[in-house]
């Protein structure tokens, strides 16, 4: 119980300091809507063309949103010292670290709710499987905020966070299958798609809007999760030989 | 019955072995040993760089000795770092709480990490703001405190959930003299109502006005550990001369060596020289010799041993090496 309470002190601590804040707020509106302002407009094919915009919109809203402030706020508590005071907490590092991740992956869900509500308004979705995109949204959030406690842990500079992340993020936009289908891809790039979990989070998400997935939910599903599992797995590793050295 | 009372009171609640850590080629704390008793207050006293923080960092499970073991409550912390850290509580050297939350939201937060109910983290942030004479800037976020209110709320944050133990790591360094007062008068009382403190400082007054016990760390090595009676008996048959002048050369001591053989010469800083024997001092002869120098000497005066002239004598260094620079930004007292 005692853990507990710590845990939903530090994910509300985290929501109230950093994520709900003006700057971040705006954030989580006006980057999706540029986003998928800018898909609408290069695809040039009318609002039938935005059920197939989404899916892409949606996951790089989810990544850019979460990777960027996850990293920046734990290499920042880290640099400031404030995070040793989260160490000191007698709670098990896997819980303490789920709590520091729940306000950014909560974050990366609302940075959906803007490229919804946009289509929502512009276009018809009512074939969509609410369902499985809002847990595939969850999914997405989820290993997306793992990324970036695992580009947290592995710098100790808040610009060396920003720059990792790029490092990981640009890659996706161009293999997880937004810009090009993941089957059109040369033989050579198609393995580095496969390897990133953004890829089965777009094809989830596909499959929910337009029915058009190229793998199977399952093992969508079965990607995704063991990616997610891999980096907290390696950020929690990572914390305990660099940080607790 | 009455002797097991007697020897569990004595226990030793932290109990450090041969405890190492190594960073890349420096070796920064080297096969230490050291207990400290239930109830005590410790302190662990050095120059900068000597190997407190380390050794702190290792105790309170932020980082993992190279060998050695560690038992807090006869939990053995060398195989788990967190194991014992529901009894902790820690100040670090610097101020680590969140600049964004006011300093009732720090404490309130600092004492959910450690599990306790909502009501009663309320009125124990309440109840040691008004303690440490902060309750006006209650609301105020942290950010903007001062470097006095800072501390304060940052030892606040140390004991809100009561631990038996309490490191503190230099809790008085770069902070104004009231504050400093303050504090130490906080500490004293903690110790009072029984908490286990481990205090790190180089202010070797603060340690001597606070502390029972002292262990005397320099370049990773405990050099002498005692308790601070027994520490000044080593020096009560000394006589100390403190000799305030202005101009002194710099090669003064060695000049007053090679002519007063007899007595030992250390400057303590540009204008101040400590005599230090085991026979009376003559003052007339030596202040003749050092106006013939070319200084002018304002005062001359008999000083009673302290933990200073304890340090010099067991760890050989000189007392500028404590960081005297740091003492005249905050520990002037």
């Amino acid at each position: 119980m005692k853990a507990w309470i710590a845990f939903w002190n530090i994910m509300l601590k985290d929501l109230w300091a950093y994520y709900l804040k003006p700057p971040n707020i705006s954030w989580g509106i006006i980057f999706p809507i540029a986003w998928t302002s800018m898909f609408f407009i290069k695809s040039g094919s009318g609002l039938g063309s935005i059920p197939g915009l989404l899916p892409g919109v949606i996951a790089l809203s989810v990544l850019f949103g979460t990777t960027s402030m996850l990293s920046v706020t734990v290499t920042f508590e880290k640099k400031n010292r404030s995070f040793e005071r989260l160490l000191l907490a007698p709670i098990p590092l896997g819980l303490l670290m789920l709590a520091k991740t729940g306000g950014s992956i909560m974050f990366g869900v609302f940075n959906a709710i803007m490229p919804i509500l946009l289509a929502l308004f512009l276009a018809d979705l009512r074939d969509v499987d609410w369902l499985i995109a809002l847990f595939s949204i969850f999914l997405i959030a989820v290993v997306s905020t793992f990324l970036g406690l695992f580009i947290a842990v592995s710098v100790s500079e808040v610009f060396e966070a920003q720059t990792f992340s790029n490092f990981f993020r640009f890659p996706m936009i161009f293999l997880c299958g937004l810009f090009f289908p993941v089957e059109s891809l040369p033989l050579l790039l198609k393995p580095f798609a496969y390897l990133l979990p953004l890829t089965y989070g777009v094809d989830l998400l596909r499959g929910a809007i337009e029915r058009k997935n190229s793998l199977p939910l399952w093992l969508d599903l079965i990607a995704i999760c063991i990616s997610g599992m891999l980096l907290f797995y390696a950020s929690l590793r990572n914390i305990h030989h660099k940080w607790i050295a | 019955m009455k002797s097991t009372d007697a020897d569990s009171d004595i226990a030793a609640l932290i109990e450090v072995a041969g405890l190492h850590k190594r960073f890349g080629s420096v070796t920064a704390v080297d096969g230490i040993s050291f207990n400290v008793r239930r109830g005590e207050l410790f302190g662990f006293l050095g120059p900068n760089g000597a190997g407190k923080t380390t050794t702190i960092t290792m105790l309170v499970g932020l980082a993992r000795p190279d060998a050695g073991r560690i038992t807090i409550a006869g939990l053995d912390c060398s195989v788990d770092p967190k194991a014992a850290q529901h009894l902790i509580g820690v100040v670090p050297d610097e101020s680590n709480l969140y600049s964004e939350l006011s300093g009732f939201d720090n404490l309130c937060f600092c004492a959910a990490l450690y599990g306790m109910p909502k009501k009663e983290r309320c009125s124990r942030a309440a109840e040691l703001l008004k303690l440490f004479g902060l309750q006006e800037a209650a609301d105020r976020k942290f950010g903007g405190y001062s470097k006095g209110m800072k501390r304060k709320l940052t030892i606040a944050a140390g004991i809100i959930h009561k631990p038996q133990i309490l490191f503190l790591d230099e809790p008085t360094t770069g902070i104004d003299i009231s504050s400093a007062r303050h504090i130490r008068q906080m500490i004293a009382r903690l110790h009072t109502n029984g908490t286990t403190i481990f205090l790190t400082t180089h202010y070797l007054e603060e340690a001597e006005r606070l502390c029972e016990r002292i262990a005397f760390i320099v370049k990773g090595r405990i050099v002498r550990e005692d308790s601070v009676a027994n520490l000044l008996a080593t020096l009560d048959d000394h006589q100390l001369l403190r000799i305030s002048a202005a101009q002194m050369p710099e090669n003064l001591a060695e000049l007053l060596g090679n002519s007063f053989p007899d007595l030992s010469f250390q400057m303590i800083d540009n204008n101040q020289l400590q005599v230090s024997s085991l026979e009376l001092i003559g003052v007339g002869p030596l202040v003749r010799f050092i106006e013939e120098q070319g200084a002018l000497v304002s005062e001359a005066r008999r000083i009673m041993p302290s933990l200073e002239d304890v340090f010099v004598k067991v760890a050989g260094i000189g007392l500028t090496d404590m960081g005297r620079d740091k003492e005249k930004a905050g520990g002037d007292r």
